[in-house]
Order: C-alpha cells, then sequence, then structure tokens
C-alpha cells in the first residue's frame, strides 16, 4: 500500500492546498480499499476488537449521556413555546422523538464520537507511527495495519449504534424531564405520544447510518495516525486534522444517505 | 565465501525529494561477522539498515539476506525472513500500551507456536540476559533511557535471530551506560552466535563491537576496513571524524 505524502509548512500556495485535497482524497480511498481487502483475512483479532470497543466505545458513555439529556431537555424547552402558539402542544413529544430518533440523536453522537475516538486514534496511531512503534511491529513480521487499523475500525463500525440507541432513549428521558417541568404531563400520555408517532421505519434508517458514521471515525482517525510525518507536531496535526475531516464526512455522508433513504422509501 | 554471506547489497540506490542518500553502494557480511556503518548524520546510514529489512524500498540495486533477494519477494515470504532478523530501533520502539512482559511476549505469541510455560521461560532467560529481571511488570514510561534500549534489546534477541541489526544502539546515553549496551551486544551476539549490522556514530560503541566498518560519505561507501585501519588512517575527513571521540576516550 503506497499512500501519498502531504505538502506541510506555514505558508502552503493554493495549488499546494489543492494539491493536499486531492492527495487526501485519494490517501482515504487507497486505505479504505485496504481495510476491505484486510477485514476478511485471518486472524480476525476478536480480542482486540473488543478491547478497542471497550476503551473506544463505554468510555465515551458519561459525554454521551450528558448530550442525549441536554438534547432531549433543550429541544423540548426551546420547541415548546412555538407549539403552543400553534396550539399543538399535544404533539411536542412526538416531534421531539422524530427528531431525536432519525436525526438528531445519530448525528449529535456521531460528532461527539468523532470528537473523541477519531483524534484519540489519530494521536495515538501518529505517536506510535513516529516513535516507530509501527515499524517494530513491521519488522517483527506482524502485520501493524490489521492489529491497529482494521481492529480499531471495526470496533468503531460496531459500538457507535449502540451509542446511539441509548443517546436517543436518554434524550427522550431528557424531553420528558422538560415536559414535567413545563407542563407536568402525565407519563402514561407521554409514552402514548411517543410511541403513536414513531415508527419501527424511523428507527431503522436512523441507527443504520450510524454504522457508516462509527466507519468514517474509525477509518479518518486510523488513517491520519498512520500515515503521520513530522514528529510530534505531526502528530498533534493528525489528531486535529481528523477531528475536521471525519466531522465534514459524517456530515457529507448524513446528506447522501437521507436523500438515499427518502429515494428508497418515500413515504417514511 | 559466497555461500557464508548472509547479506550481500549490491548497487543500492536510496533518494528522498531528488537527493541521493545512496548512490550505487555495495557491501556484503558474512555469518557470524559484525559490521560497523559509520557516517556522518543524514548520509543514509538508518536508511540502509531500513532498505535491508524492508522498511524502504530502494530505487535500484539488490539487496539478499540469507540468499533471497528481499526486493523481489512477496510480503508474506518477507515476514519469513524478518522472523530471523532483529532490529534494535534507534529509540528502543517498545510498545508504550503494554508491559515489559507483554512487549516481550508479543513477537512470539504471534509468530510462533510456543507453549506458555516456554513464553515465560524465554522472557525471562533474555530479561536476565540483558540485567532487568526485575522491571517485567513495568510499563515503557517508567523506564529510563539505558533501560529502554536494553528492553529494545531483549525483545530484538527473543527469537534468537540469526541477524541482528542495531540503529545507533548507544545514542543518547551517557558514556558508562554506552560502554554497558556495546558489551552487553558483544557478549549477547558471542552466546546467541548472531551476524549483525550497527550504524552508530560511537567509536567506543564501534571498537568494542566491530569485526569491520564501512564509512558511508557522500552516498558512497568511501572507506572500509578495520577499526584500527579507520582511526589510524592519515585521511583528513577521517581524522576530523574521530578526533572528537578520541578526545572523549583520552
Amino acid at each position: 500500500m503506497h499512500i501519498p505524502s502531504l505538502k506541510y509548512g506555514n505558508k502552503l500556495t493554493s495549488s499546494e492546498k489543492i494539491y493536499n485535497f486531492f492527495t487526501t482524497i485519494s490517501g482515504l480511498s487507497i486505505f479504505t480499499a485496504e481495510f476491505f481487502k484486510q477485514v476478511f483475512k485471518p486472524p480476525f483479532e476478536i480480542a482486540e476488537i473488543k478491547k478497542h470497543m471497550n476503551e473506544l466505545g463505554v468510555k465515551t458513555f458519561p459525554i454521551v449521556s450528558i448530550t442525549g439529556l441536554i438534547i432531549g431537555l433543550v429541544l423540548t424547552m426551546q420547541s415548546q413555546p412555538i407549539m403552543q402558539k400553534f396550539g399543538a402542544a399535544d404533539f411536542l413529544p412526538g416531534m421531539v422523538s422524530v427528531s431525536v430518533v432519525r436525526e438528531l440523536g445519530p448525528v449529535i453522537t456521531a460528532l461527539i464520537f468523532a470528537g473523541r475516538v477519531s483524534s484519540g486514534i489519530g494521536a495515538e496511531l501518529g505517536s506510535m507511527r513516529v516513535t516507530e512503534q509501527i515499524d517494530a511491529m513491521e519488522v517483527s513480521a506482524i502485520n501493524p495495519f490489521k492489529y491497529l487499523v482494521v481492529t480499531r475500525v471495526i470496533a468503531t463500525t460496531l459500538i457507535l449504534p449502540l451509542l446511539t440507541i441509548y443517546v436517543i432513549i436518554i434524550a427522550i428521558c431528557g424531553s420528558y424531564a422538560a415536559v414535567i417541568i413545563i407542563e407536568n404531563m402525565n407519563f402514561e400520555y407521554y409514552r402514548a405520544s411517543v410511541v403513536g408517532a414513531l415508527e419501527f421505519g424511523d428507527l431503522i434508517p436512523g441507527v443504520a447510518k450510524t454504522f457508516v458514521f462509527g466507519f468514517i471515525v474509525g477509518i479518518v482517525g486510523a488513517y491520519k495516525g498512520y500515515t503521520t510525518e513530522g514528529g510530534t507536531e505531526g502528530v498533534g496535526r493528525a489528531s486535529t486534522t481528523s477531528v475536521v475531516l471525519a466531522s465534514l464526512l459524517i456530515l457529507i455522508f448524513d446528506t447522501i444517505l437521507v436523500k438515499i433513504t427518502l429515494w428508497l422509501w418515500p413515504t417514511i | 565465501m559466497a555461500d557464508h554471506l548472509i547479506v550481500k547489497v549490491e548497487n543500492l540506490s536510496k533518494g528522498f525529494n531528488g537527493t541521493p542518500v545512496l548512490d550505487k553502494i555495495s557491501l556484503n557480511v558474512n555469518e557470524g561477522e559484525n559490521l560497523v556503518v559509520f557516517g556522518r548524520s543524514g548520509t543514509g546510514k538508518s536508511v540502509l539498515l531500513k532498505c535491508i529489512i524492508g522498511l524502504m524500498i530502494p530505487e535500484g540495486g539488490s539487496i539478499s539476506v540469507f540468499g533471497v533477494d528481499v526486493l523481489k519477494i512477496p510480503l508474506k515470504k518477507l515476514n519469513v525472513i524478518r522472523k530471523n532478523i532483529g532490529f534494535l530501533f534507534q529509540g528502543a520502539a517498545l510498545y508504550d500500551s503494554m508491559t515489559v512482559r507483554q512487549n516481550l511476549e508479543f513477537p512470539l505469541r504471534r509468530n510462533f507456536h510456543f507453549k506458555p510455560e516456554e513464553i515465560e521461560f524465554k522472557i525471562q532467560r533474555t530479561l536476565e540476559l540483558v540485567s532487568l529481571s526485575d522491571a517485567i511488570d513495568k510499563m515503557p514510561s517508567e523506564l529510563s533511557g539505558g533501560m529502554k534500549k536494553r528492553i529494545g534489546l531483549a525483545r530484538a534477541i527473543i527469537t534468537e535471530p540469526k541477524l541482528m541489526l542495531y540503529d545507533e544502539p548507544t545514542t543518547g546515553l551517557d558514556p558508562i551506560t554506552s560502554k554497558e549496551i556495546s558489551e552487553l551486544i558483544i557478549n549477547l551476539q558471542k552466546h546467541l552466535k548472531m551476524t549483525s549490522i550497527a550504524v552508530t556514530h560511537d567509536l567506543t560503541c564501534a571498537k568494542i563491537i566491530a569485526d569491520r566498518a564501512i564509512f558511508l560519505k557522500d552516498a558512497k561507501v568511501a572507506y572500509e576496513g578495520s577499526i584500527e585501519e579507520l582511526t589510524s588512517s592519515k585521511d583528513k575527513f577521517l581524522i576530523n571524524f574521530f578526533s572528537y571521540d578520541l578526545i572523549k576516550e583520552s
């Protein structure tokens, strides 16, 4: 696998920036192709995948719990006056739950996950690259791509959907808390309103796209870290650019996936 | 003697951004021999080692290790060759997230089919060889520079390779630790009967470990001979290069 190098410097010319843009796209594509080439080959490193799911996923629970709770609370508090103005306050639980399940839950969880995990993977692998730990694996006849990259990308791809479902539940709980504060709504009425508004079809596209987001978070962090150049400065750059690129790709792919979903199931 | 050659490099060329670092260099290393590669910083010494082990692809020439042209074989076959080569990195390159024990057992578990008790025996014995049995459960961040080098050396030799490549084994260490590491290297080589190529600036280290030395200059092998021949040469450049170390030694 040969990945082209980017140009670095304090004052890059416009042509060098354009070169870097296309080099990043081609490098990421080559890196992704290498992932699919190696993912089905043994050894499957199950223990390593479990370890990363624990480290990258479980430790993200506190931050996503707070995020989920706040999404539910704030969205409900912000929407309530407008809904009341149009005499639709009864639809508030349904409106919030559909928003959270279809869009806000998956995208915000993915962005938080990118901020925490993509930068972490970028910094960790970048540090391993500049201190020659990746080279050390290679000279020991161990495939570092399989051991370091494939395991992390599988872990992020599998753990993000679980985190998203958890965030959706927490956000709906947060919304209920807000409804109690504002309107003192009965739980049975709230539950009936949420269940009545949601369909199983809402959950499938919302959660399915988080597999893609999880993959993006893992592959971008790993790509930036694995191809780090330029010592400790390069490690910092890998960490920062991982978050930026992963967040950008999450938003772009979200648009594409929403469009595909609406095209495939126009009634949703 | 050709059948006793462990490493044979012919017309090797490698450059970066159009600047040649190695320009058609050739060298041979015989079985059991310890070759030291001298040269100023940036003259391609580490690049030479990385080309030999397949971490860098040269632009031209051939590299034969154990009689196999490593540039013409697929990765799977290269990995079979690599299992017989140990590499000590300049910064030791210990895996940060693993303890000393895990660092040492990593290549054994991945590449060989040893029983757990055999792995434990090898770890204990290798740590005894580098005099660091007490460090078995420490993390790399808890080790000093000299200890890291010793553990790096232990990890490299635990698979009992036939060829060892040392990239600046004593750089960044104080003179006493440098001498200890150099003596450790030569003792291990005798004990394990290895062939080696060591890249260094350190004359004290070279004097202890070298059977023969080459000097890289302007991307070529400029001088070759025993350490005594190089240090007693009348060549102005060599006199200048070695004078600092000689003053340090005196």
